[in-house]
Formats: C-alpha cells, structure tokens, sequence
C-alpha cells in the first residue's frame, strides 16, 4: 500500500481495512524472539562521536568515515575522515557495539575537529547527516547544554523517529538540563551496576528510560589500547548494540516498536512474565 | 556609581581573590579526603588561551601543577569539558596520551581519574578531577562528585565575576575612569562631591 493512497492527517471509516498490518509478535516476547542468532548482520550504526579508531582489535572494520568541522564561512562543512579518533571515547563505543553486534555495520560521524572547537553547531550538523544516510542506529554518548540548540536538535530527533533512524542517547548524570537524552522520541540510558552485558533495566519514572551496563566496562581506546571506564557514555552503546540485533533480525519495527521490545526484554519487565 | 557603592565594590573585589581560591582549594581538600584520593583538582577554561589551567590542587603534584596550563582540546580533561560528561577511568595510564603529557609535567601517573564538568547554566567552567581512589567506584560516587562540582561551579562562577570587575575598575579598565572620580569625591568633606554625583545622576536619569 503506497502512503499516497491515504489521506496524510485522517483516517476515513472505509480506509481501516487497508492499514491492517500482521503482527508477527508471540504472546510472550522472549529475548530469543527479540534477537536470538542475531549477528547484527545489515544493520547500519552510526556512532556520533570523536572519530572511531578503524582496524582496532575491539573494533574490527569501519564501513565509512566523516568529520564535520567548521567552513570558512563559519558553517559546519563535512568530509571524509582520515583522521580516526581524536580523544579515545568514539572508539570505546565503537567497541561495545561491535561485541554485542558483531556483524554489524560501523559508520563514524567525528562532531569533534582539533581541539574540541565547534561541538554545538556540529553536533547537529552532524546529526543531520546521520539521519540523511537513514543509519538504524545512531548512538550519541554525547549531549549539549546549549538551550539555542534544543529546538533545532528535538525537530532532528523527531526526524529521525518517523525515518526509523533509533537515536540512542546518553542521560547527563548530573543534574543539568541537556539534550537530546531528554526528548521521547530517544531512547535515554543510563547506568546499572550489574556486569551482563544485554541485562537492561527499564526505568518507570523517566525521562532516563533505560539502564544499561555503565560501571568498570571494558573498552577499546586510542593507540589499540583497552582501558576500563565507568559512565552512562558507556552504557548508551550496549543499548544501541542491542537495537542493532533486534533491527537485524526484525527490520520491520519502527522506533516505537522497538523501544516496545526493549521494554519488554528489560529484566525488571520480563522476570515477572 | 556612589562613592559608597565604589568602595563596596572595590573592597569586595579586593578581598575576594584570596577568599575564592580558599573555597576552590577546601572543595579539592573535601573531595580527596571523601574519595581518600590520592589527589585532587580544579581546571579552569582560560577562554581567550583556550587553555585549561589548574587553579587549585591538593595532594600529589600539588608544588608542580598549580598554575600549569595544556590545551583545552586534549585529553581526557579536555574532552569532559567540551562534552560537559563526567568519566570515570579507571587505568588513564593506559591512554598513551595522557600518560606522556601527565609524566612530563608531574612525574607522576594516576592510576584511576574521575572528572566532572563544572557547570554554570549553558557554560562549561572547568574540570573537578579526583585521582586515584582508595574505595571502589560505585554509582552514587559519581552524584556526589556531581554535587562538589556544582559547588565548585558557584565558586567559579564568582571567582570570574570578581576577576572581570577588578579588570573594569582598576588600571585601564572601562570603568576605571569611573571608579577613581567616585574615590576621590568620597573622600572630600564637603558634600559638593555627592551634589555633583547626584546631579550628574539626575541628568541621565
């Protein structure tokens, strides 16, 4: 059914039948269901951060490469990335995805030029683009304070959602007003204590509305390096390695389906099943 | 300005230095001595410079690292400043990196750093760091090295404001002019001085 057979706004009382869609859902969602022999295999993630370190051990291969910096006009420009990371952190996230989902797609957006310089205007440039390639998961272990930016970053996020671009966000832990963790139509993850990595916690009094693994996490750092690291920075790329087994194998869900199933995959939720 | 409201100021600002740095050093002396850290500090963001400066230090490297500055773009401090996230790591020696940049300044490696980001509304002031813990990191560590920041923050915050009203009022600052007109009215016995003032007050009214 094309889109263009509908009105956009309404649903005529004749129309019901032509939206009916097949649920292939079982009555009691299992994480087998939800991503059992999932590899991540054609899912696309991107990760929104300070470059990623290609060829490291933790990292393996990196599909693709941009960093965007800003013009002498004074507005963000793109290009190819030969620099790789520049602080260590993108590719600690890359890492985590990449044990999770190994078979899936790393795409790297740097937002950070030499010198950390230009991250606010950047970031949403580079968000843009994110959602212009139509990745299916954006991780951003980032988030800005600046209130200018907020209006601008909810339309993006809100772009992304009805693209089924999954933008998955790190919560600030401390108690700043900062975004785009903020927004629903996100998925915000802080962190749990615990060592699993595919134990989730679903919180029931947001606006954080996920935990993930976020205390001493093993990571891949600039150099080949591994260190051990603790932040919710750390936490966001387990959520986003997991929306990359659930893309892999059900590429049909929607945003809202999917933080459907990490709700109902999240221990709190399915342990009482 | 009123000659009163100028000695205010002026007294104000000139005690002030002194009393903020004893505020930024007791809030790395109580977050060493919480964390039973090895040491602690305070970054500041000299933003012309674009440089991180340490403006309080207590514990290992203190004698070597006050008043040392690296630019804002590198390293771990660096990158907490321009994400505004606090990151705990537990082995930085092993960022090859830092390790290089911290030797050669202090001699000295942490093992374990935690660094927050000191916030006020939309800016990022600086870094509170915490090396090398004693107990085992745990969640609730991290929000109450949240809470010394905003401490931190505040203290910050008036440290600078002082700072740019000794540069307004004294020397060749902007106001400077001002300021000494309004002494030495103040320290006139006859009123006309306060006449003049409150005239000039009522012309621009």
């Amino acid at each position: 059914m094309s889109e263009h057979d509908l009105p956009a706004w309404s649903l005529p009382s004749e129309a019901a039948p032509k939206i009916a869609l097949q649920s292939n859902w079982p009555a009691a969602i299992t994480h087998d269901w939800a991503y059992g022999d999932s590899t991540g295999a054609g899912a696309r993630v991107c990760i929104l951060d300070s470059g990623v370190e290609a060829g490291h051990p933790k990292v393996g291969e990196v599909q693709s490469a941009v960093v965007v910096t800003t013009g002498e006009d004074g507005e963000p420009r793109i290009d190819p990335d030969t620099e790789g990371d520049v602080c260590g952190h993108g590719t600690a996230c890359a890492g985590i995805v990449r044990a999770l989902a190994p078979e899936a797609e790393i795409h790297s957006v740097r937002v950070l030029g030499p010198g950390y310089t230009g991250s606010g205007k950047n970031l949403l440039a580079g968000l843009r683009h994110a959602i212009e390639q139509g990745f299916d998961v954006v991780n951003m272990s980032l988030s800005t304070t600046k209130k200018d930016h907020a209006t601008v970053l909810h339309e993006l996020a809100d772009t992304a959602y009805f693209k089924r671009t999954v933008l998955v966000a790190s919560a600030h832990n401390m108690p700043v007003e900062s975004y785009p963790w903020r927004f629903s139509s996100v998925i915000s993850v802080g962190s749990h204590m615990e060592e699993d990595p595919m134990v989730l916690y679903y919180n029931p009094n947001p606006p954080v509305e996920f935990f993930a693994r976020g205390v001493n996490v093993e990571v891949a750092w600039m150099g080949g390096e591994t260190i051990t690291c603790t932040g919710n920075s750390f936490a966001t790329p387990h959520v986003a390695g997991i929306c990359a087994l659930i893309r892999s194998k059900h590429p049909e869900l929607t945003p809202f389906e999917l933080k459907s199933l990490l709700h109902l995959t999240s221990r709190n939720v399915a342990d009482r099943r | 300005m009123s000659g009163d409201l100028n000695a205010a100021v002026a007294a104000g600002v000139l005690g002030s230095e002194e009393r903020f740095r004893e505020l930024l050093r007791s809030v790395v002396e109580v977050a060493r001595a919480i964390f039973r850290a090895r040491a602690s500090s305070v970054l500041l963001l000299d933003e012309p410079a674009n440089e991180l400066v340490f403006e309080a230090v207590v514990g290992e490297g203190e004698e070597t690292l006050l008043g040392q500055r690296f630019p804002a773009g590198t390293g771990v401090a660096g990158w907490v400043l321009a994400t505004r996230t606090p990151l705990v790591i537990e082995d930085v020696g092993r960022d090859p990196r830092f390790a290089k940049d911290v030797a050669e300044d202090t001699g000295y490696v942490p093992e374990g750093l935690m660094a927050v980001p000191l916030l006020s509304d939309e800016r990022a002031l600086g870094v509170l760091e915490v090396l090398d813990r004693q107990a085992k990191f745990t969640l609730q560590e991290m929000e109450l090295l949240g809470l010394f920041a905003a401490q931190a923050a505040i203290a910050v915050d008036l440290l600078q404001r002082a700072r740019e009203a000794e540069a307004a009022l004294g020397g060749d600052g902007r106001l400077a002019v001002v300021a000494r007109v309004a002494a030495a009215l103040e320290g006139r016995e006859d009123q006309a001085g306060a006449r003049l003032l409150a005239a000039l007050e009522e012309v621009l009214r």
